[in-house]
Order: C-alpha cells, then sequence, then structure tokens
C-alpha cells in the first residue's frame, strides 16, 4: 500500500501521462517540416521519443516532467550549480539551459543511461567505492561531468580535476572523495 | 517564460531574412535571459547548423568562425601556442559545461551580470530605457570603474572579449544586405545616455567570425575574481599590450606600453570614463580600492 502511493510513484505515474509515446526516429533536422509545433522529437539513451512540449520547453523539464527521467536534478535552473549535467552528443552540457527543441536529432545520454544493464558506469562505482557523495542531489550531474573528465584524460594532477570539475557544485562538500572517484577511475589507486 | 516561434535555419540567407529574430547558438546567455524575462523575443532562430565554424591559423593571423564553441578554442594547440591570451582568457571563463555550450560569437554578445539588469522587477536603463539605474548608488562591487555613465555601470563580463582587442581583434559581420568587418575595439559603445545600445550590431545581423593577427609579443591574460574558479571577472587584464575588462563597460585598451597591465579590482561610480582612453588606471573611484 505505501508504495503504490510514494512520490515518486505519484509524480512519475502523471508524468507518464504526458509522454505521448515512443516511436523510432530517425534523426536529423527535418523534424521541422514533420512535426507539429508543439511536439519535440527526442533521442534520449538510445531511444527516440517524441513529447508533447512548446519551445520554451528546456531539456531538463522535458526529461523530468515529460519523460519521468528525474535521475537528472533541478539545483538552480540557471546554469549555476550542474546539478542538471547531461551528455549532447557527446559533450556535458547543463539541461536547465538547453531548450528541448534544440536537441532535435541530437544524441541525449542522462544518468540513467550509462550503465550497461545491471553493471555500473566505472565512474558510477567509483563513486560508490569513494563515498564521493553525500546526500546525493548533486551526484547524477557529478558523475556526467566525471564521465566526460575521465574520457578526456586531459586532467591529472587534483588541482585539475577540481578545476574540471568546477561546474559542480556539492553543498555537503564531498569534493576530496570525488576527487578520489575520478582518481580509481583513472587507476591510480 | 514568455512564448515565441522557434525555428531552425538551414542556411545563412534563411537566418538572416527576420530582423526581429533572437538568435540561439550555445543559449547560456539566451535562454538564461529568456527565463527571467529580460529577454522576450518573439522569434527565436537556432542557428546551429550554418556553416560557421572552424579554427583556421596561418602566418599572418587567426580566424575562428563564430559558432566555435569556447571549449574548442580553448583546447587548440595552435592557439595555446601563438594566441595563448586567447587560450587562457577562455579557459578562465564560466565553467566547463557552459564552455562546451556557449560560441565564440554568443561570448563576444553576451549580456552584462548587474543584477539590477538582470531583475526584471528593478528599474535599469539598459533593460528600460528612462527608468533609472539603481547600480549607480546601490550594489556596485562588481561595477565600473571605467567607461561608467550616471546612466548605467554595468560592466562587460566577456574575458575573451578583452584578449581580442587588446589582440587588436576584428570581427565580421553579415546581414542580408551583405559583409562588414569592424574592429573589436570599436564595436562595443560606452553606456553614455543610452545604454540599451551596447554595440554597433545592427537588427537582424550576425557574427561570423573573429580574426585576430599575428602576434610577435609575450601575452598573458590575468583575471581577479572572488573564487579561483568559475566565477565572472571582478577585473580582467592583459600584458604585452594593454586592455581591461569587466571593471568597465567595454574592453579598455591602453595606449603606452611598459605600464603594469593589471591594477587592484576597486569598485567606483564609473565616473572614470576618460582615464581608460588615456591609458591610465584610476586606484579606484570614492568607494575605492575594495
Amino acid at each position: 500500500m505505501a508504495e503504490s502511493v510514494s512520490r515518486r510513484g505519484f509524480l512519475g505515474s502523471a508524468a507518464a501521462a504526458s509522454v505521448v509515446g515512443t516511436v523510432a526516429v530517425a534523426p536529423g533536422r527535418a523534424w521541422a517540416d514533420s512535426v507539429p509545433p508543439d511536439r519535440i522529437r527526442l533521442s534520449v539513451n538510445g531511444k527516440a521519443y517524441e513529447i508533447d512540449a512548446d519551445p520554451t520547453v528546456t531539456l531538463l523539464d522535458a526529461l523530468r516532467e515529460r519523460l519521468g527521467l528525474t535521475g537528472t536534478k533541478k539545483g538552480c535552473d540557471r546554469g549555476q550549480c550542474g546539478a542538471c549535467t547531461v551528455h549532447v552528443d557527446g559533450r556535458r552540457v547543463v539541461s536547465c539551459l538547453t531548450l528541448a527543441i534544440a536537441c532535435a536529432g541530437k544524441k541525449v545520454v542522462t544518468i540513467e543511461g550509462i550503465a550497461d544493464g545491471d553493471s555500473l558506469h566505472p565512474v558510477q562505482q567509483a563513486f560508490v567505492d569513494c563515498d564521493g557523495f553525500q546526500c546525493g542531489f548533486c551526484t547524477s550531474g557529478q558523475i556526467m561531468s566525471a564521465v566526460e573528465v575521465v574520457a578526456q584524460g586531459a586532467a591529472r594532477s587534483d588541482e585539475e580535476i577540481r578545476e574540471a570539475m568546477s561546474g559542480n557544485i556539492c553543498r555537503c562538500g564531498a569534493y576530496p572523495n570525488i576527487v578520489d572517484a575520478i582518481k580509481q577511475c583513472r587507476g591510480d589507486h | 517564460m514568455k512564448t515565441y516561434d522557434f525555428v531552425s535555419a538551414g542556411s545563412i540567407r534563411q537566418a538572416l531574412s527576420r530582423e526581429d529574430a533572437s538568435y540561439l547558438a550555445g543559449g547560456t546567455t539566451l535562454v538564461d535571459l529568456m527565463k527571467l524575462e529580460v529577454m522576450t523575443p518573439a522569434h527565436v532562430v537556432d542557428i546551429n547548423s550554418l556553416p560557421l565554424r572552424g579554427i583556421h591559423c596561418a602566418p599572418q593571423g587567426l580566424r575562428i568562425g563564430a559558432l566555435e564553441r569556447m571549449a574548442d578554442v580553448a583546447v587548440h594547440h595552435e592557439v595555446a601556442q601563438r594566441w595563448s591570451m586567447v587560450s587562457t582568457a577562455l579557459a578562465l571563463s564560466a565553467s566547463p559545461q557552459l564552455r562546451n555550450m556557449a560560441s565564440i560569437g554568443g561570448n563576444l554578445l553576451q549580456r552584462t551580470r548587474c543584477d539590477y539588469f538582470r531583475d526584471v522587477r528593478m528599474p535599469c536603463n539598459k533593460r528600460k530605457p528612462g527608468s533609472g539605474c539603481p547600480a549607480v548608488n546601490g550594489d556596485n562591487r562588481m561595477h565600473a570603474i571605467l567607461g561608467g555613465s550616471s546612466a548605467c555601470v554595468a560592466t562587460h563580463a566577456s574575458d575573451l572579449a578583452v584578449a581580442l582587442v587588446a589582440l587588436d581583434a576584428s570581427i565580421r559581420l553579415q546581414d542580408r544586405h551583405g559583409e562588414r568587418v569592424i574592429k573589436l575595439a570599436d564595436f562595443y559603445r560606452l553606456p553614455g545616455d543610452t545604454p540599451s545600445v551596447e554595440n554597433q550590431l545592427r537588427p537582424g545581423e550576425l557574427i561570423t567570425e573573429v580574426i585576430v593577427p599575428a602576434c610577435d609579443w609575450p601575452q598573458a591574460y590575468v583575471k581577479v575574481r572572488d573564487r579561483t574558479s568559475y566565477e565572472f571577472p571582478g577585473l580582467g587584464g592583459c600584458g604585452g599590450r594593454r586592455a581591461l575588462g569587466r571593471g568597465a563597460g567595454r574592453p579598455h585598451r591602453g595606449r603606452r606600453r611598459g605600464h603594469p597591465a593589471v591594477a587592484v579590482a576597486g569598485r567606483g561610480e564609473g565616473s572614470a570614463g576618460q582615464a581608460g582612453d588615456r591609458g591610465e588606471l584610476p586606484g579606484g573611484g570614492p568607494h575605492g580600492g575594495g
């Protein structure tokens, strides 16, 4: 009983009602001719979606409110905290300052899309191993940033890692363990 | 956010066909300010498909397509070798996510970070001409010590613009009537009595390219800010030839060489405009040295 009325379950079912359905869509910019103005086609974590949203909807709100992908968090909602970090065409961006409609034809990857089935992504595993979080609110954004930092490999010293992760704020102050997690992914530990 | 029509331009000609449109590149300024309803365009044109990319290094200089992203220019090897001031200014700007998003052209057109400008409940001569400037006597620690006026003491927030002015860079502009090339130093306007007019850009005109001459003198870009990372500049300065940013309504370039490039960040009432044009840095306004 209690499970059936959990907050997330309730919100999730409400969100699901606004998902118009998933359809197979070839990526591209021809959408402008074939999609009504209040419908947006998105590719998220390898799946094609067509959602009911006007051009003012941000990618963040599309993910959370339309697709029920609530792993991406809304912190400041003005591009300053990094909690909403996702990847668009392989680059980390803040989804709160990204318009959903501008992502048509692009590949969006969120925290829900980086694990391989039940196997955590190495960066996810490293955050678990190193206690790279406390309350966890910023963690999905931290991990999405860390995935790019590890893949680029340019940040070597602790100082460089901190600079490369400076777009993600953690108010609990888990920074030392986040640095450790990134070093673990590089095989330093 | 106020509603708007949205189209994705397939060609430069198509993008330039609407003079009343706001152009979307990285969106880090436009989307932010549309959410705050500081900007309320009726038409938004996505220009990211336009062929305005490319970083071209040649003996005579550097050309950067306006849609190149800050992050890509910042790590470009030859840019870092020959125009280190540009690389450094970009690397010290914003956050990694925002540098992945923001375009070079958009960086040069970003709006001021003045909190009064960003709050639609407040008067602001830049946002609403004639409504007044609370910053002149208000919370103005981060406002202009050079080039302000009684109507506006907002600063230009771009690090890159300071480096480009020091390097004597130009920008190529295009509208449906044709192209023109203008020195970046001449592009920005001081606020004077009309702070809402920030630059020479005409309605329906796009920055298409940044053109930087070859540079054979040592360069450095120094940024003074409240935090060591992810913070707008309190003051930005370039060595070699000198340009001074953020402390000013537009990037200033000193005319004499051999003087220190950077003064301490100080606050002032923005009445020191002519000092910057003489290549002299005031020690701070009446509240100075803060």
